[in-house]
């Protein structure tokens, strides 16, 4: 009589997980994908971590913090490696509604991930989307601040091109009066040569120069 | 004392002028594709025919006609032929309709610049949507760099005919861009010779730092044998030919203009013939470097995306046959699908469907031009390197470089018969002529910032210059070997630099440049009348991709008016020059 009650409790308990049940569901991991040469071996034991990792998130959530680690069954586990989980109440009659199962791992993920050294996209929950982590958005967009930056910088010089042009112009336009007066102060100056002043050449008026002129004019008069 | 005229400070500057003006966007962004679409390696010979029979001798035209008659190109082509000022003043229109769109480039280059001090790089990631739980829908649908070009940096609006607001970042960037160009062309010469030297060569020291990194990149040589493997048979297409031709003429910036300007602040005994084959070699050498660069990113990026295509099968597959992770790798890939189908027929076929034929010809193939495969293309690469955020800056850093040469060219063109002119260099100063004259620009410049600013850029792209130079070149042509003479021009030259006129010159500017010059033409205007109605791509936002669409009426008025507006100048300028003439002779009769 206990062993057809042990077996019919074995066969709900087997029926309770199974691919596709109700409150199901699948897990998959690409441990040789995330680790390399580091992978390690989908075994047993690997999956009692699993449970208790399950157990653990569960138990976080209210009304809820009986669940054993034998609570959790997986089935299914193939090459892949991948598998069926469900979590049953303390009466191992009923599986817990998907809502709380769902709800549960998403608040716990982050600790699920780093026990067996994987992420979100080598360890999928099918039908449990991940929270994708919010941006990061700085108070004050960068790139404003660099073109606040070099638009300054830009203004600053045209400020200084425009600026240096304007003086330029002005000491241009003053610039010819000035030339004069220092041709005559040139003019007014003897020009000294191993302490001997020599001749001014007297150019202002158009001064005869007798090296041409000695003789009478030997060219025929118009 | 009569003013004389600015001077370059030695003749590198004015050589460094002219490669930094003729080198520009279209050598990193239009070439590649041209060789791509017509045949790899087999394109370089058309383009270097084209470039030895058309784009040397129309350019030493150009700057023998600046050097000679040392004016801007109203006062040129006055000089020539007073009847022919008016090619001139079309020079100026298109300029300033090249001005008015071309700036946009250096705004957008001045986004991507400052956006690329973020890590991780804003287009890398496509950001969430409102409840967090995935991410936004146009993202997934396109990808992450589409979506950052068209809603970020665009913001663009599905059709041409919904205008949106003008968006104050792209207008910020826009105005920033205007002031840097305000900066280089203030002083004239004295400022635009010193800046030149950086905008011409600091873009090779980006392309040669990216030649090495893209070399060392995996999957380059996929790229360079795509695109150097010869396909001969593109060598009969005419359409290579006429794309090599359109491609010489348009990169070396002719009939703006900003040539016969550069070459109009030259000593008179400049050797402007060495410096006309200097930059012509240099412009094309540029393009074919480019073209190296451009190929081994490509083929770095494909190769990426392949392996891509090729792990989500892997996986979609170890997912549904739940087979052991690792298992299946590219090199067993084939042979268990073989299996698999033949093993489990029903469950493959399922599969089937879902699984992309993953090919890396497929995606050698995605021939883009123009803007998209600067800020879609390039980025989307860029974004796998490492350290991404360096390769980022120097690679927008070394596009604004480009732009802005290409931009000093342009507003030297405006600029030139401006100060030049009597009338308004006496009421005006330089600085606050150009000051003007960037200020208009900038102003129009914010259409471009709307949200179917990007619609209006197309438009102008494709339309403000391209028929109305081919005719700007071929009367210029035609003026100086017909009008002018090309004996008196010949002996001009002699007179003024010490050195003969090659048979070879003679026989290109007088036979074989303008017979080019006019099947180019009629080409253009069949191509123009046969296809009919005209078509732009619009994106979709909730397609995630772009679909054709007419132009509406006003905007083929647009076009219309573009065009015209720059080729009616010459004949009315003829015109009117002839009625002035007839008047003044009618009102002052002949002394006997």
């Amino acid at each position: 009589m206990l062993c057809l009650l042990f077996f019919l409790v074995t066969a709900v308990r087997a029926e309770l997980c199974q691919p596709d049940a109700e409150n199901a569901f699948k897990v998959r991991l690409s441990i040789r994908t995330a680790l390399g040469d580091k992978a390690y071996a989908w075994d047993t034991n690997e999956e009692y971590l699993f449970k208790a990792m399950v157990a653990f998130s569960m138990r976080k959530v209210p009304n809820r913090e009986t669940t054993e680690i034998s609570h959790v069954l997986l089935c299914n586990v193939t090459q892949r490696v991948s598998f069926w989980f469900v979590v049953t109440d303390p009466s191992k009659n009923h599986t817990l509604p998907a809502v709380e199962i769902q709800s549960a791992i998403r608040m716990n993920r982050n600790r699920i991930n780093n026990a067996f050294f994987l992420n979100d996209q080598t360890l999928e929950f099918l039908k449990i989307p991940s929270t994708l982590a919010p941006p990061t958005d700085p108070s004050m967009p960068i790139w404003i601040i660099i073109f606040s930056v070099i638009f300054c910088i830009v203004i600053v010089a045209v400020m200084l091109l425009i600026l240096s042009g304007i003086r330029q112009r002005r000491r241009k336009s003053k610039g010819p009066s000035e030339v004069d007066d220092t041709e005559d102060k040139c003019e007014n100056m003897i020009t000294i040569e191993n302490g001997i002043p020599c001749d001014p050449l007297d150019t202002k008026g158009g001064h005869i120069n007798d090296a041409f002129m000695t003789e009478d004019e030997r060219l025929t008069p118009l | 004392m009569e003013k004389s005229r600015p001077l370059w400070a030695n003749p590198l500057q004015f050589v460094f002028a002219c490669i930094s003006y003729a080198v520009g966007l279209g050598n990193v962004w239009r070439f590649p594709y041209l060789c791509q679409m017509y045949g790899g390696g087999s394109f370089l010979v058309p383009y270097l025919v084209m470039l030895i029979v058309e784009g040397m001798p129309l350019l030493y035209l150009e700057l023998a006609v600046g050097q000679r008659m040392r004016q801007g190109s109203i006062g040129a082509w006055k000089t020539i032929s007073p009847y022919l000022g008016g090619v001139g003043l079309a020079s100026v229109v298109v300029s300033f309709f090249l001005s008015m769109y071309y700036n946009i480039i250096n705004a957008w280059a001045f986004w991507y610049l400052f956006h690329s001090f973020q890590d991780p790089l804003p287009w890398s990631v496509c950001p969430l949507n409102d409840n967090h739980t995935g991410y936004d829908e146009e993202c997934e649908k396109a990808s992450s760099t589409q979506y950052f070009w068209y809603r970020k940096t665009l913001n663009i609006s599905p059709s041409i005919q919904d205008s949106g607001r003008v968006q104050w970042e792209p207008a910020l960037c826009l105005v920033l861009a205007w002031l840097v160009v305000y900066l280089c062309v203030l002083r004239g010469t004295q400022s635009t010779g010193k800046v030149v030297y950086f905008t011409a060569l600091l873009p090779y020291c980006v392309l040669i730092i990216y030649l090495v990194r893209g070399l060392t990149l995996h999957g380059a040589t996929n790229g360079l044998a795509y695109m150097f493997t010869p396909k001969l048979e593109q060598l009969a297409n005419p359409k290579a030919w006429i794309n090599a031709a359109t491609q010489i003429f348009f990169s070396l910036g002719l009939g703006f203009g900003s040539l016969i300007a550069f070459a109009s602040y030259n000593e008179p005994s400049n050797n402007c013939q060495k410096h006309a084959i200097i930059v012509s070699l240099i412009n094309s050498s540029t393009s074919i470097f480019a073209s190296i660069v451009t190929f081994s990113i490509y083929g770095f990026k494909a190769t990426f995306n392949y392996e891509s295509c090729l792990n989500k099968v892997i996986l979609l597959l170890t997912n549904s046959f739940d087979l052991e992770d690792g298992f299946l790798t590219t090199s067993n890939l084939e042979q268990v699908k073989g299996y698999l189908a033949s093993t489990f027929p029903g469950k493959y076929s399922e599969v089937l469907p879902q699984m992309r034929n993953c090919s890396l010809q497929a995606e050698l193939a995605t021939a883009v031009q123009g803007t998209g495969l600067s800020f879609i293309v390039y980025t989307e690469a860029i974004k796998n390197m490492e350290v991404s955020q360096l390769w980022s800056v120097l690679y927008f850093f070394m596009l604004l470089m480009l732009g802005i040469g290409s931009m000093l060219g342009n507003t030297a063109a405006i600029l030139t018969p401006l100060t030049d002119s009597k009338v308004v260099s006496s009421h005006l100063p330089k600085e606050a002529i150009s000051g003007l004259v960037c200020l208009v620009n900038c102003v129009i410049g914010l259409v471009f910032t709307m949200e179917s600013g990007n619609y209006w850029f197309d438009i102008f792209n494709d339309y403000a210059a391209t028929l109305s130079l081919l005719l700007i070149v071929l009367v210029e042509t035609i003026a100086v070997c017909y009008v002018y003479g090309l004996r008196r021009f010949e002996s001009d030259l002699e007179a003024m630099t010490g050195r003969g006129l090659n048979w070879y010159w003679k026989a290109m500017w007088a036979g074989v440049s303008p017979l080019l010059i006019v099947s180019l033409f009629v080409f253009y205007l069949s191509d123009y009348i046969l296809t009919g109605t005209l078509q732009y791509q619009a994106w979709d936002a909730f397609q995630g991709q772009l679909v054709t669409k007419d132009y509406p009426p006003y905007a083929l008025a647009v076009i219309g008016l573009l065009v015209a507006s720059s080729i009616m100048c010459i004949p009315l300028v003829a015109l009117g020059t002839f009625i002035t003439r007839c008047l003044k002779r009618g009102d002052t009769p002949p002394t006997a």
